[in-house]
């Protein structure tokens, strides 16, 4: 799959008091992804948005948005996309039918009541149409402000921290929102901090710290490095070389041989080796071993090893 | 120029003037009643015609520019104020419109309610004191260009205020002392020859002096001059709001 929808290069930001909040970032966005952007508060991620939202200017870099530069054909560029911002802003006093109709029109959309009903409906805000926006609750706000960024039909849809602050149930609700617009051939991007939020939706995943992307992968392979486990045994005698009578593909030793570290996942149960078999083997071979402990690696230590203080 | 969005904050402005009769549409009319009961009718009555024109009368055109310049700076600030000041902002931001389509919008609108209004206190002078509008399609051109032009300055003071209190200052501060030292309510050849020098320095004297010619056909400074000042006027603006926009100042970090 190569089809990219949005292609930002070199893009640097420097605020005006100094702050570098973009750094050299690149990043091509594929048609029809899910994309989650992860990161650390304050990593850049609602500035990376806004720059490509035109909300930002950049100091350096561009970006393109299918095909269209997002300064030189802004109007082409901004009428495929539909933001989401991270805050809950709205005109109070406006209800939702009339504040949904006035972003259809400010994108340049001839009226379309049918097309208005279709996503309030979608949204579970039908009963809602005529209330203000001010009698509405959090979740409900939140609703509203992605259905002003589908009002115009975007083909591209940023969400910035969608289920930030929100409970469980919604954010089941809006996962499925999601799911729905990239069935229908929509490209969304998402930035959170939930990891959870990452895994259960994206595709891709691509980390930014400090105002630089560092890492971007399909979640799949992620999810590999996610899905091994450790098992290290504590042994009474040190070792100073594997024996030759166990399979030596996982093994390794550490502490100066005192422990034994295996690194597995759920292939070598499959394959009929796993733990069990390892510790037939080892009881074989004469080694002894007073305590033992497990450990999953998740993609919170992946992403705890990419953020931390680098050098 | 595309007129969906043009069409769609010019309504959505509209319709908060609705939602906000009272305070923009009654409370100016009744304020403007006021100066008619008191300078009007009880010292008016008092006060010797000048030009041949009656003292009430004669205030109406200063009473309706002092209405007009206030509610356009007001109306227009905060229409841009308001969505800066939520972050609805963001909105307008991003989406695929040029900054003219924005600023017909928003100051389009706030330059109808100010000519709605400054028509409405004309209907509600006629009510106190006998008028006559000897060229009404200057007096037109005046109201529209003047409506214009101050909504454009609101626009410009809207961006600029990043606090309710600033967006309050120049109205209070520069627009109402101006106006009404701006002859609204005398002529200035009333004043001594030092301060009639000093008050042409005033801009507002030939917004109103142009206005009164268009109703009596007597005015302070040629008519010349009251036409250039507001076109200078509103060509500041005009350059002030294309330097915001080609800079981002204080909408795009």
């Amino acid at each position: 799959m190569n089809d990219p929808i949005i292609t930002i290069e070199g893009l640097n930001k420097t605020y005006e008091g100094g702050f570098q909040a973009l750094s050299r970032v690149d990043l091509t966005i594929q048609r029809g992804e899910i994309f989650a952007l992860l990161g650390p508060n304050g990593a850049g991620k609602t500035t990376l948005i806004s720059v490509v939202c035109g909300l930002v200017n950049p100091t350096q870099g561009h970006v393109v948005v299918d095909g269209y530069d997002s300064v030189s054909h802004y109007r082409q560029a901004r009428e495929r996309i539909g933001l989401v911002p991270q805050e809950l802003t709205n005109e109070a006093f406006e209800t939702v039918w009339n504040t949904v109709s006035f972003s259809r029109g400010l994108f340049g959309k001839s009226p379309n009541p049918a097309h208005i009903e279709k996503v309030l409906k979608s949204l579970a805000l039908w009963d809602k149409r005529n209330n203000r926006l001010m009698t509405l609750s959090g979740g409900m706000k939140r609703r509203v402000l992605i259905a002003k960024a589908l009002s115009h039909e975007p083909r591209i849809l940023f969400l910035d921290e969608p289920t930030a602050g929100v409970d469980v149930e919604l954010r089941r609700d809006m996962w499925e929102v999601v799911r729905g617009l990239r069935d229908n051939g929509v490209t969304i991007i998402l930035t959170t901090h939930y990891i959870e939020e990452a895994e259960e939706m994206a595709d891709r995943i691509g980390v930014i710290n400090r105002g630089e992307i560092v890492l971007v992968e399909e979640k799949a392979a992620l999810m590999k490095k996610l899905g091994s486990k450790q098992l290290t045994l504590q042994l009474h005698t040190p070792l100073s070389a594997l024996p030759a009578s166990l399979d030596q593909d996982e093994l390794s030793l550490a502490a100066d041989g005192y422990e034994l570290v295996y690194t597995y996942d759920g292939r070598q149960e499959e394959e009929g080796r796993g733990i069990s078999a390892l510790l037939t083997q080892l009881e074989r071979a004469g080694i002894g071993f007073k305590d033992l402990h497990t450990r999953q690696s998740s993609l919170e230590d992946i992403f705890v090893d990419l953020v931390k203080e680098r050098p | 120029m595309n007129l969906y969005p043009v069409r769609a904050i010019y309504m959505a402005e509209m319709a908060r003037t609705r939602r906000t009769l009272l305070q923009s549409i009654v409370s100016p009319v009744i304020s403007t009643s006021l100066y008619f009961v008191v300078f009007g009718a009880a010292i008016g009555s008092r006060i010797s015609e000048i030009n041949g024109v009656s003292y009430g009368a004669f205030i109406v055109p200063g009473l309706i520019m002092l209405m007009l310049l206030t509610q356009s700076v007001s109306n227009a600030s905060f229409g841009i104020f308001f969505p800066k000041f939520s972050g609805s902002i963001y909105e307008i931001l991003s989406a695929p419109i040029s900054y003219l389509e924005v600023v017909v919008g928003y100051v389009g609108a706030a330059a109808s309610k100010s000519i709605i209004l400054g028509l409405i206190i004309l209907a509600t002078s006629s009510l106190f004191v006998p008028l006559e509008i000897a060229h009404p399609i200057w007096m037109l051109t005046f109201l529209v260009l003047t409506a214009v032009t101050f909504s454009l300055l609101g626009f410009i003071i809207g961006i600029w205020a990043d606090g309710f209190d600033k967006l309050q200052l120049v109205p209070l501060l520069v627009i109402t002392p101006l106006t009404f030292l701006g002859g609204s309510f005398y002529s200035i050849d009333m004043l001594p020859p030092f301060w009639q020098t000093v008050t042409l320095a005033n801009p507002v004297v030939y917004l109103v002096s142009g206005f009164r010619w268009s109703f009596y056909g007597i005015s302070d400074v040629s008519l010349a001059a009251s036409v250039a000042m507001i076109l200078l006027f509103l060509a500041a603006s005009l350059a002030t709001i294309a330097w915001i926009f080609r800079t981002g100042y204080r909408l795009k970090p």
